[in-house]
């Protein structure tokens, strides 16, 4: 059973989101994490750039496959976790905490509205 | 463990030279100061012999379609005939440089002009080069002369290029190198393409889109007549990525489907040795409105007058053509791997319409072993700790066939990795592994047409033999190779990219 904590966001891509003012924490799931199994390098998003919704701005790999990370919504990417840089593994460790891969500002912040809520992406993973 | 570095033999370089004619003293003042070495380079200290046991050593502990069955799902890995070892070292092919003059190479030239004639004729294509040196770089070469193609019509904002989820990861990173934008488009859940997908991704700034047909899933695309016409419709043009070949060669063609451009595996479908026994070569084949663009130089012919020399003695004179300032230039130095393209053409010249066989007994081969493989006797399947699951709910298969190891992996916690590593324990090489990743812990087979009956029913036996063995075996294996489970995660956490020399 793959953890989703009810009080985030989530995408149909298996990233999550956390709102802490009015800015976004992004990262991958718990259950994102297992499907890639142990994470050797994260190619982090370039803080500066403006991203679109679904738009791929990072990526992920672990020995299975390279993954792209989504901005779940349109922003501007304020700042990457470096410290995955040279730890990629926290994003298995702790993918809801120090895992977390990038910081958003939302152009529009009710554009999470469109987002998933726990049960909707618990639904989507069939656990 | 044999370690070239680790040998100290005798003092000295372990070879010897002839003194040059010019004296060692006046040699070594024709090269400038500032490039003569300071200290002498950290080489091995080697003997001739000592050289010789190392590479030894290191081919017996070697894995390749001439020790075991290779089953590496889209690499085709098929016997590589005898025959064509024969031709490639006749003198007047192994003995000659690419610099010499084109009357001394008659002979290449009308094996390169035959070649990319033939190849041209299987693939319903116009013009054929042979320059790329492997699939990924005929992708790269081919999306380049489209790319050029859409510049010359005033169509240059056309940006992105269409794959299908099912695709060789090399068709994104090839375009992506030409610099386009990649839209990737699921899957429908036969593994055929989604023609709504498809519809919604299609428009005014489509490039190209790339499919390998059958797909990786060993499905054949009923649809794909629709989809170039819905590409073509939009203004876009279609790739051919020619991995998959082997199923349909002398049944169907890439042109007949309406593709623009595709790429031939010289060292796949055409048995040129590969997967560490030789070079790649990887033709690409385009349409005539393309043809413009390919990379100079392609050999050609003309009809021999007044006092030609006599030539290869089929009337024609042979010659390099060069295709002008429209060519997007040199993909690869002189005219790609000539040895690859005359080991195929010797393979093509030695089957010619028989090839339709090949694929026939290709396709039968990879239907055998799936029914095999999914339905074994109550007897062994009650000895299974779960069944292995269709990658697609196919009735039948082309070429190769997926397997998901997802209800072992629940049931036991044997995941598709651990069976790959278990089957080298039985001799065989491991299936290409969680490819496509549309598939769940999934296993990719392909057994070509080389393989015997009883090859494949050893390798059920052995297969089914696996499902139900103690999980802690599986797991930890393999066993019985020199190499024991690798530790994959420390390796790409830890990249050590040059030998640190000796000590």
């Amino acid at each position: 059973m793959s953890e989703v904590p009810s009080n985030l966001h989530y995408t149909k891509t298996h990233e999550w989101v956390r709102i802490e003012g009015n800015m976004l924490f992004v990262g991958i799931t718990d259950f994102a994490q297992k499907a890639l199994t142990e994470v050797v390098w994260v190619d982090l998003a370039e803080v500066g750039t403006t991203v679109q919704a679904i738009g791929a701005c990072a990526s992920v790999e672990s020995v299975k496959s390279v993954s792209e990370i989504n901005s779940p919504v349109g922003g501007e990417i304020l700042e990457s976790n470096t410290v995955l840089e040279d730890n990629p593994e926290m994003i298995n460790e702790d993918p809801y905490g120090d895992g977390w891969i990038f910081r958003l500002q939302p152009t529009d912040i009710s554009d999470i509205e469109g987002l998933l809520d726990a049960a909707a992406y618990t639904a989507l993973i069939g656990e | 463990m044999s370690d070239l570095f680790a040998f100290r033999g005798a003092d000295g370089a372990g070879w010897s030279q002839p003194e040059p004619s010019m004296g060692a003293e006046a040699s070594w003042a024709t090269v400038p100061e500032v490039l003569r070495r300071k200290s002498p380079p950290a080489w091995p200290k080697a003997s001739e012999p000592e050289l010789v046991r190392h590479y030894t050593w290191l081919s017996t502990r070697n894995f390749g379609i001439d020790t075991g069955f290779y089953p590496l799902g889209s690499c085709t890995m098929k016997h590589n005939p005898r025959l064509n070892e024969r031709i490639v070292q006749l003198p007047g092919i192994d003995r000659i440089h690419p610099l010499q003059p084109e009357h001394q190479i008659q002979g290449l030239l009308a094996i390169f002009f035959e070649m990319q004639e033939m190849l041209a004729i299987c693939s319903g294509m116009d013009e054929v080069t042979l320059q790329p040196v492997a699939g990924a770089q005929g992708e790269f070469t081919a999306m380049r002369c489209i790319q050029e193609y859409h510049r010359s019509i005033g169509q240059d904002h056309r940006n992105k290029v269409i794959v299908p989820d099912s695709a060789h990861g090399t068709n994104p990173a090839s375009a992506a190198m030409c610099g386009y934008d990649i839209i990737e488009i699921p899957s429908a859940t036969d593994g055929r393409i989604d023609l709504a997908a498809l519809e919604e991704a299609v428009g005014d700034d489509t490039a190209a889109m790339m499919i390998t047909n059958p797909s990786t899933l060993g499905v054949f695309e009923p649809d794909i007549s629709r989809v170039s016409e819905m590409v073509h419709t939009a203004g876009g043009q279609m790739y051919y990525d020619g991995a998959n070949f082997n199923a349909i060669l002398g049944k169907t063609d890439p042109g007949r489907m309406g593709f623009d451009a595709v790429h031939y595996n010289l060292h796949k479908t055409f048995s040129q040795p590969h997967g560490g026994g030789g070079p790649g070569s990887g033709p690409i084949g385009v349409k005539s409105h393309l043809a413009t663009f390919l990379p100079s130089p392609i050999a050609d012919r003309r009809e021999r007058v007044g006092d030609d020399p006599k030539g290869v003695g089929d009337g024609y004179w042979y010659v390099w053509k060069e295709v002008g300032e429209s060519s997007i230039g040199k993909v690869q130095q002189w005219h790609g791997n000539s040895g690859a393209v005359v080991r195929a053409w010797a393979f093509y010249r030695r089957y010619g319409r028989e090839l339709e066989r090949m694929s026939e007994h290709a396709v039968l081969n990879a239907n055998y072993l799936r029914h095999r493989i999914l339905n074994p006797d109550s007897d062994t399947a009650e000895r299974m700790h779960a069944m292995p699951l269709d990658g697609v709910p196919a009735e039948v298969v082309k070429h190769e066939f997926t397997l998901s190891m997802s209800a072992l992996k629940d049931a036991v916690g044997v995941t598709g990795r651990d069976v790959a590593k278990r089957l080298l324990d039985y001799g065989v090489m491991a299936p290409t592994l969680y490819f496509p990743m549309i598939v769940p812990e999934c296993l990719m087979i392909e057994p070509t047409e080389t393989e015997s009956k009883e090859v494949m029913d050893r390798f059920a036996a052995d297969f089914h033999t696996i499902l139900g063995e103690d999980p802690e075996i599986v797991t930890t294996a393999p066993h019985s190779t020199d190499v024991k489970r690798v530790d994959e995660v420390w390796a790409a956490r830890n990249l050590i990219l040059r030998h640190p020399g000796p000590e």
